[in-house]
């Protein structure tokens, strides 16, 4: 580890932490506030946005009815994406004159896309013509953000709004959420961001792939697109999907140091901020950084670790007598050690998935550190959206636990938490290890699984576990070592991810209905502040308990047995 | 229930149009019209001003008389429509007879060369088409280079350091060379290398020439 590096990283927190309230603040205003920002520009276009699609924008929904319209909305998109995969052939932007997809890839990367994942069992450049790229993926990456978003917001009202004397049922209007979260927030950024990744050489193209002769005379074809469009909202709407194989470690996707801060500072800038927003909702902007505390300390926990890994020799390297100054296999040279292990540990905070280096090469600790992110439930910052209601789980969790220890009732923000509550959280808790430690265990005893492995030994389990913990995550990154491209991995990937993202979205959803009608109590002697040190230190302890104890056995076969397997010189 | 569907379907329809097709249409032409190299690939030209690839993407190199890039598992080796890393983990026993070939090769090749092997000259790059070098693992070839062209390594190392880019703002990245523009560069001050490709066949690291290379004046 380097000063230079550590100094790299508290830059990339900082510009982080000064972003978090001014974009907090404008998302509060778009969603919940009187006026939305550009009235005469952009709130005629909303309105129109609106009508075309045939929603009325005065109609509150309860949770049963936004829940019915998000998942109407997320499988007729689904559906649409499969389609356009199947037909790339026959329909324009096609100029490699790619044939169709196959049927489960088509469904494991429309499932994909919709649940925000952006797992790829394909490789970009090989595979998807620039229509499907832009039409079937670069759509999701939108509106995924734009529905995780919705959810999120939707479990804040539960929380914070104030029911009249009737009681209160709605959470607002899952159509009004989606419009505006694409219109006023992802569209915009996206545009001016766009461009600068293009000023810096990330390409912007419809021509087809380019072939040229090298100094030496080589035939060389260069593979091109319109890439920086989608690289834009692949990072701000944390979702991760490459528009190449290599994703962000590709110099056409992600060309410089700059562009490396910029795409670190984009996963993150809308999960960071969606708390501040949430402060605000809640009355009590407190609330919301005592959220982005818990977030940032388990964030430095996990670079600290990844950078001091990955500072190490790669012990496979030992024997080749080279002079190593950190693990480089699978790094990109413009980013080094520090640059990338800071990529993979925000990437794997949030629930983005991007790369800008190959985890399947850092040392096993260092892939340890994005499995464990994963593993705790995608709540470190998060997805957009995702991260803030995933977050806020664990804080009904945590209020839960501080109630049996005072013994009284739990409330958080002046709201009961019975037993209902504790319920669909726990639900929420289950579904994840129950997902991801139930198809490991499949697929590590049955040849289907076992022959897409690219590294033997301790090393194989870990691709395994990684692989399900990215799907049901929702994160998307891999261990790209694995061929998941097969039925049986495209099936059970797919499957893994839509029940990480809708049997998770569900209960959540229904938390916000229980809790939007109760009654508030003002704030007694024996309330347990939710928005200072003491509950943020709660926070993260629950956070670590929770997933260290449900994972700890798997990962100690896998990335912990290697690590000292390798250290003793064993190799597979 | 079917009035949600009929909603959820206009829905897909107007948010596709606008975020799949009117949003990628106008980046890309504002990007035509304000970056028209970078959106285009950043090719670059040669002496001749033919095009031979781009700045950003690494290309192999056969000939002694040319800075190597790092080893590549981007298909058959440096392949822009096939971009990977090796995805070989800290305890692969194929990773390590790997980097024990190249390490050994590479010093017969470098004979000359100061210090043991840098280790991203044995590392494949997460993309494969890494076109950077650090500055030591530049230097490190610097010897042969200067050996094959026949002219005063000083004079090399010179355009290499000339070729160095350093951290953005001073702590963003990592400092480094782009091997395919030092070789232009080269090639501008020392005159082209013409020594033909090595038949090597299709090897995923690029093998360098041991014998000095023909030159072809300006």
């Amino acid at each position: 580890m380097t000063l230079i590096g550590w100094l790299q990283i508290l830059l990339f927190f900082a510009l982080v932490l000064a972003l978090t309230k001014p974009l907090g603040g404008y998302l509060f205003r778009v969603f919940e506030g009187e006026h939305q920002p550009l009235p005469r520009v952009l709130g005629p276009v909303e309105r129109v946005l609106l009508r075309l699609c045939g929603a009325d924008a005065r109609q509150e929904q309860t949770w049963t009815q936004y829940t019915v319209a998000m998942l109407a909305f997320s499988l007729l998109s689904m559906l649409g994406t499969y389609a356009i995969q199947r037909l790339q052939h026959v329909l324009p932007l096609n100029p490699q004159g790619l044939p169709a997809v196959g049927p489960e890839l088509a469904f494991n990367t429309a499932a994909s896309f919709t649940a925000n994942t952006n797992w790829q069992s394909y490789a970009g450049e090989s595979t998807m013509s620039y229509l499907s790229q832009m039409m079937g993926l670069a759509w999701h990456n939108f509106v995924s953000a734009a529905v995780g978003a919705g959810v999120a917001l939707a479990l804040a009202r539960g929380f914070t709004r104030r029911p009249g004397p009737a009681g209160q049922k709605t959470l607002g209007n899952f159509w009004v959420d989606l419009i505006r979260a694409t219109l006023y927030v992802l569209l915009p950024i996206c545009f001016v961001y766009a461009l600068f990744l293009v000023s810096q050489g990330v390409l912007q193209n419809f021509a087809p792939y380019r072939e040229l002769l090298t100094m030496e005379g080589v035939k060389q074809t260069l593979a091109m697109g319109p890439v920086a469009s989608q690289e834009a909202i692949k990072m701000l709407g944390t979702n991760g999907g490459g528009f190449f194989n290599a994703n962000s470690a590709h110099p056409f996707e992600n060309p410089t140091p700059l562009t490396n801060l910029a795409e670190m500072l984009s996963i993150f800038a809308l999960p960071a901020a969606l708390t501040y927003t949430y402060g605000k909702m809640a009355g009590d902007t407190r609330q919301g950084w005592a959220l982005f505390a818990a977030m940032s300390i388990l964030f430095f926990a996990g670079v600290a670790a990844a950078y001091a890994a990955e500072s190490q020799a790669n012990p496979a390297l030992v024997a080749s007598g080279a002079a190593q100054d950190g693990n480089l296999e699978g790094k990109e040279l413009r980013f080094g050690v520090c640059g990338s292990a800071l990529f993979a540990t925000v990437t794997t905070d949030a629930s983005c998935g991007a790369v800008n280096a190959m985890h399947d090469s850092f040392t096993a600790l260092g892939g340890l550190v994005p499995l464990v992110n994963m593993q705790l439930g995608e709540v470190i910052f998060g997805g957009v959206g995702a991260g803030l209601y995933g977050i806020l789980i664990m804080v009904v969790l945590a209020v839960f636990i501080a109630g049996l220890m005072v013994g009284r009732t739990p409330e958080y923000l002046g709201k009961k938490i019975e037993a209902k509550e504790m319920k669909l959280a726990m639900l929420y808790v289950l579904i994840f290890p129950l997902v991801i430690l139930g198809l490991s265990a499949v697929a590590a005893v049955i040849p289907q699984g076992l022959s897409s492995l690219n590294n033997a030994g301790p090393h194989g389990l870990s691709e395994i576990l990684y692989a399900f913990t990215s799907g049901t995550a929702n994160n998307g990154s891999a261990f790209a070592g694995l061929n998941a491209n097969t039925p049986f991995w495209n099936i059970s990937l797919g499957l893994a991810m839509l029940a990480g993202r809708f049997l998770m979205m569900v209960p959540a959803l229904a938390i916000a209905g229980s809790m939007v009608g109760k009654k508030v109590v003002a704030a007694g002697p024996g309330t347990f502040p939710t928005n200072g040190t003491l509950f943020t230190g709660l926070l993260v302890s629950v956070v670590l308990i929770v997933g260290a104890l449900t994972f700890f056995p798997a990962l100690s076969l896998g990335p912990i047995v290697e690590h000292f397997l390798g250290a003793a010189g064993k190799a597979f | 229930m079917v009035s949600t569907l009929v909603i959820a379907l206009r829905a897909c329809v107007v948010t596709l149009v606008l975020t799949g097709v009117l949003y990628p249409l106008a980046v890309t032409g504002v990007a035509q019209v304000l970056f028209p190299h970078e959106a285009q690939g950043s090719l670059v030209v040669d002496e001749r001003g033919r095009e031979v690839g781009s700045a950003l993407i690494a290309q192999g190199f056969t000939r002694g008389a040319y800075f190597q890039p790092r080893p590549s598992a981007a298909g058959n080796g440096y392949d822009a429509t096939a971009s990977s890393g090796s995805n070989l983990g800290p305890t692969s026993q194929k990773l390590r007879d790997r980097a024990v070939a190249d390490a050994e090769r590479l010093r017969k090749e470098n004979p000359d060369a100061p210090g043991p092997v840098p280790a991203e000259l044995v590392t494949a790059s997460g993309s494969g088409l890494d076109p950077h070098l650090s500055p030591e693992a530049a230097r490190w070839q610097v010897p042969r280079v200067a050996h094959a062209r026949g002219v005063d390594p000083a004079r090399v190392l010179a355009v290499v350091e000339a070729n160095v880019e350093g951290r953005t703002l001073g702590v963003l990245g990592e400092p480094r060379v782009n091997a395919l523009l030092l070789n232009l560069a080269l090639d501008r001050q020392f005159g082209r290398a013409v020594e033909p490709v090595h038949p090597t066949g299709a090897a995923a690291a690029p093998v360098g020439a041991s014998s000095a290379a023909g030159l072809e004046q300006p």
